[in-house]
């Protein structure tokens, strides 16, 4: 048995310890709205925060984020859609929306450490894979919740 | 894996698919009923009141889709044309999968797939298209594909909406003792004119849902309307940014086990010998199936599942296609163009004589790689096989297709077979294929009773799709004194899509016969020349292929708008007044064109190293053109800067819907002519992951402007028009900036840094 704190809250699972987080937060957890996209660390549809930082959930194995606050999409608003929700809205962003749980998630963790990002930043920091093509809303995006975070 | 057992109706829809023949002489026998499949879903206190519209007590309206949302926003659409005519807002509105039912079916995807569509035939061929027209309403296939959701139920779901509120009107209309014509309808209420009475939808509706259905109502007029051709927020966003929408592979049921496989790695491939003992005893472990292509584990969790079949010992006859190489299947492609055995599709005029009396014949060899559709879902699928009955939950294009497939698998009635559809993390005509729904329900019925979810890695998906086919294409033209177009011969060889999809779902299927699929986007080009030949090679191979985001245009506009822009520079002359100059009196391409180069500011001249390309294409009934500006290093170092796109769709639903299926078939098809390339060796995908099967990223994606040109026109699609013209529109930017001509994607082949 492993704990886990997801979400603010402590969970004992059941996994051996070389799994990978992405598949004890979605299987054994069953919280479903991190995604699982490549296996591989390269589309960042499963992207989650450990401490307050993006990591890819489907090459971090288990027992590494033991100790750490785990934060998924279910997790980061507090009843009230976040600006980056917000603004993923306004902007009418999704698409299919499989990658967006992940997107957000990056973003999120972005907009924390660096409030107000340059396109260039932006763009070295979110590398996540959309195969429908929403990066030109995702981007305005990006700044309309710089905005509203400061508006706030 | 469990025998096709076909009945007369399932040979029907088969034969349907297949060629006109069969169908013309079927007819179904039953009255296809208003409402009853709808009636079937309703629960306590709900009341359908057509195949479309329910309403609650509550009043509230629920909306049956029989399309699959997958990222193009039907669900907002369809309900937009119901809210318009049930003066209700779409945001009070809640989408719902529609049953599996005749009623549903996708006329203009059937009429759009088949051989004997109109665009490329004449004559008897017309006959042709309009017994598919009918086979297709009969027989009932539903299916999202060919981009022709709103196309197809524009009109019934309007319809849908405008019957509900007459029967609303009329169960107000017997209460008050007035007449129905007395009572407007209004933000979910029924109103007297003179404002004296008002009952809401929800109050009405038992009333209405006894009503005798009205005939010939009129819809509202284009003036009165208050949402069609308004942008509407869609209506799946909100769950889609809280992690709370449903896609297949988050089904989650109670006592649930997971599956992983591995598959033999050679298409055509077998198992042969496997040692389940070894991996008994892995943690989780549940059991092992073998299967004809390969084997899988089933675990109590998906990582247990997939950590125990990497560890399977298994043992796999390679077959045949060992032998093939993306190699060997161009050099097929180039014997059978020299055979000069093709297949007719556009024969104006006599090209070959032209040609061969020319002094100067132009002549150019264009390739395209087979791709993979990469969806973000991997494919998966959720089964429950009973005693004698089947239940699926799968993300799909097809509901029809996919409950004919559980019957036969699962071997059990018809009638026992449920679908359940949920939201898909892209489609782009993979989830139109069936393989996996048969794996799933295979490997299910080793576990009866149990839910079984079933979900393929990454590399199972790239490695096992149906792709794109590959393709050649060899050009001949030439041009006469005053710099026109004299001759123009395109021989294009490729295996077929609908050849491999009906041999997929009826091996015994005799499907030698014209196919559009192949011929799109090649044989129905809008440049009028006098001496015109188009012809197809079919050159069928052991790879799967499959349809893919805009099909055969996705390849036939790269070669044919690349052609065109080798002609025009050959002719010294622009590359937008060519195209105009061999428009005639197509009026409608040439109002694209020329607001293309208004909104591109193609006239202004870029500084050296920077070059602006365009390109025109027809697919799906919508005219898409579209001008691309790049920056080329000396080095070959690439920036795509900017990419601006006229869409004539004819009328339109929901302008910010269309805008963002333009933006997002232009980042596919970028993609695709960037990076995309499946490479076979050895009888086998090369490629594994997105690390060698890459993707457009934020920072090599383009500035995107979007320009509505609505004519006219009859309806046209949004979900793929946008894709064909961006890859010729790219190569020919890069020509104009460093005059290299590119004649093979992707882009990287030819050293291109991105």
């Amino acid at each position: 048995m492993l704990t886990l704190n997801i979400n603010g809250k402590n969970v004992d699972v059941d996994a051996e310890e070389d799994t990978p987080l992405l598949w004890v937060i979605r299987d054994t957890v069953n919280l479903t709205g991190t995604k699982f996209g490549c296996g591989v660390a390269a589309c960042g549809a499963c992207t989650v925060h450990l401490d307050g930082e993006a990591a890819r959930s489907c090459s971090i194995p288990v027992s590494e984020a033991v100790g750490t606050k785990i934060t998924t999409i279910e997790g980061i608003s507090d009843g009230k859609l976040t600006a980056v929700q917000q603004a993923w809205i306004s902007e009418q962003v999704p698409q299919c929306g499989y990658c967006q749980s992940g997107m957000i998630m990056a973003v999120s963790a972005l907009l924390n450490e660096n409030p107000k990002p340059t396109d260039d930043e932006i763009d070295q920091s979110i590398t996540n894979i959309c195969r429908c093509g929403t990066y030109p809303r995702i981007r305005k995006a990006i700044h309309q919740a710089v905005k509203l975070q400061g508006e706030a | 894996m469990a025998k096709m057992k076909l009945t007369r109706r399932k040979f029907l829809i088969a034969g349907g698919l297949v060629g006109g023949g069969l169908a013309v002489a079927y007819s179904l026998g039953e009255d296809i009923p208003g409402n009853k499949a709808l009636v079937a879903t309703a629960e306590n206190g709900q009341f359908a009141l057509n195949a479309w519209v329910k309403i609650n007590k509550q009043g509230e309206v629920t909306v049956a889709i029989s399309q699959a949302e997958m990222g193009q926003g039907v669900y907002t659409s369809l309900c937009m044309l119901v809210a318009e005519e049930l003066e209700v807002d779409v945001a009070s509105v809640t989408p719902e999968p529609a049953p599996v039912h005749p009623v549903y079916a996708n006329v203009v995807a059937i009429m759009d797939s088949l051989p004997f569509s109109d665009g490329h035939h004449s004559g008897e061929a017309t006959a042709g298209a309009w017994a598919m027209k009918q086979v297709g309403g009969v027989l009932g296939v539903q299916a999202t594909g060919g981009s022709t959701s709103v196309r197809n139920f524009w009109g019934p779901m309007q319809q849908a909406g405008a019957t509900a509120r007459e029967m609303l009107k009329q169960a107000a209309a017997n209460q008050w003792n007035v007449r129905a014509d007395e009572c407007i309808a209004e933000g979910g209420t029924i109103k007297l004119k003179n404002g004296s009475k008002s009952a809401t939808y929800g109050e009405l509706v038992e009333q209405a849902s006894m009503q005798e259905v009205p005939q010939d109502i009129k819809l509202k007029s284009a003036g009165a309307r208050r949402i069609i051709g308004k942008s509407q927020e869609r209506i799946d966003i909100p769950a889609k940014v809280t992690g709370q929408a449903g896609f297949g592979v988050d089904v989650t049921l109670p006592n649930m086990a997971f599956a992983a496989v591995k598959l033999a790695p050679v298409f055509g491939g077998t198992v042969t010998g496997w040692d389940e003992d070894a991996v008994k005893d892995m943690p989780g472990f549940i059991r092992a199936v073998k299967f004809e292509t390969g084997v899988a584990v089933i675990a109590d969790s998906f990582w247990r599942a997939k950590s125990a079949v990497e560890a399977l010992p298994v043992t796999f006859d390679s077959g045949d296609a060992v032998h093939l190489s993306t190699k060997s299947i161009f050099a097929l492609f180039e014997n059978n163009i020299e055979s000069d055995d093709g297949r007719s599709y556009s024969d104006e005029g006599d090209a070959k004589a032209e040609l061969s009396a020319a002094s100067d014949v132009h002549t150019a060899t264009y390739k395209a790689p087979f791709l993979a559709h990469a969806c973000m879902e991997p494919m998966n699928c959720t089964a429950k096989v009973g005693e004698n009955d089947v239940e699926v939950w799968v993300p799909n294009q097809t509901s029809t297709l996919m409950s004919w497939i559980a019957e036969q698998t699962a071997d059990v009635p018809a009638e026992n077979v449920t679908i359940h559809n949920t939201f898909l993390g892209g489609g782009f005509g993979r989830r139109l294929e069936t393989d996996f729904v048969v794996m799933a329900i295979t490997i299910a019925k080793e576990l009866k009773g149990r839910p079984v979810k079933l979900v393929w890695t990454r590399e199972n998906d790239i490695q096992h799709d149906m792709y794109r086919p590959a393709a050649l294409s060899k050009f001949s033209a030439s041009l006469n004194e005053n710099g026109s177009v004299a001759a123009w011969h395109n021989r294009v060889a490729s295996p077929s899509v609908t050849r491999s999809f009906v041999n997929r779902l009826i091996p015994w299927a005799n499907t030698d016969m014209p196919d559009n699929t192949t011929a799109e986007g090649a044989a129905d080009i809008p440049y009028q020349f006098t001496n015109k030949l188009m012809e197809h090679f079919p050159s069928p191979t052991a790879i799967p292929v499959g349809y893919w985001r805009s099909v055969g245009h996705s390849y036939n506009a790269f070669f044919t708008e690349s052609f065109m822009d080798e002609l025009a520079w050959a002719a010294k002359a622009d590359p937008v007044a060519f195209r105009m100059d061999h428009l005639a009196n197509h009026t409608d391409f040439k109002n694209v064109l020329k607001k293309l180069a208004e909104v591109s500011d193609w006239n202004n001249p870029l500084p050296k190293g920077r070059g602006r390309g365009v390109a025109l294409h027809e697919s799906f009934g919508s005219i898409v053109g579209q001008v691309v500006e790049v920056t080329v290093g000396a080095d070959k170092e690439l920036s795509v800067d900017k990419v601006t796109c006229v869409v004539d769709c004819g009328e339109v639903l929901n302008p910010d819907g269309l805008i963002s299926q333009m933006e997002s078939g232009i980042i596919f098809g970028l993609s695709a002519a960037l990076f995309g390339e499946i490479t076979i060796e050895n009888g086998q995908v090369a490629e594994d992951n997105f690390p060698s099967y890459d993707m457009v990223r934020l920072e090599n994606c383009p500035e995107i402007s979007v320009h509505i040109a609505a004519s006219g026109r009859p309806l046209g699609g949004g979900g793929e028009p946008a894709t064909p013209p961006i890859a010729p529109a790219l190569t020919n930017a890069i020509f104009a900036a460093n005059n290299d001509r590119i004649r093979e994607l992707p882009l990287q082949k030819s050293g291109y840094v991105i």
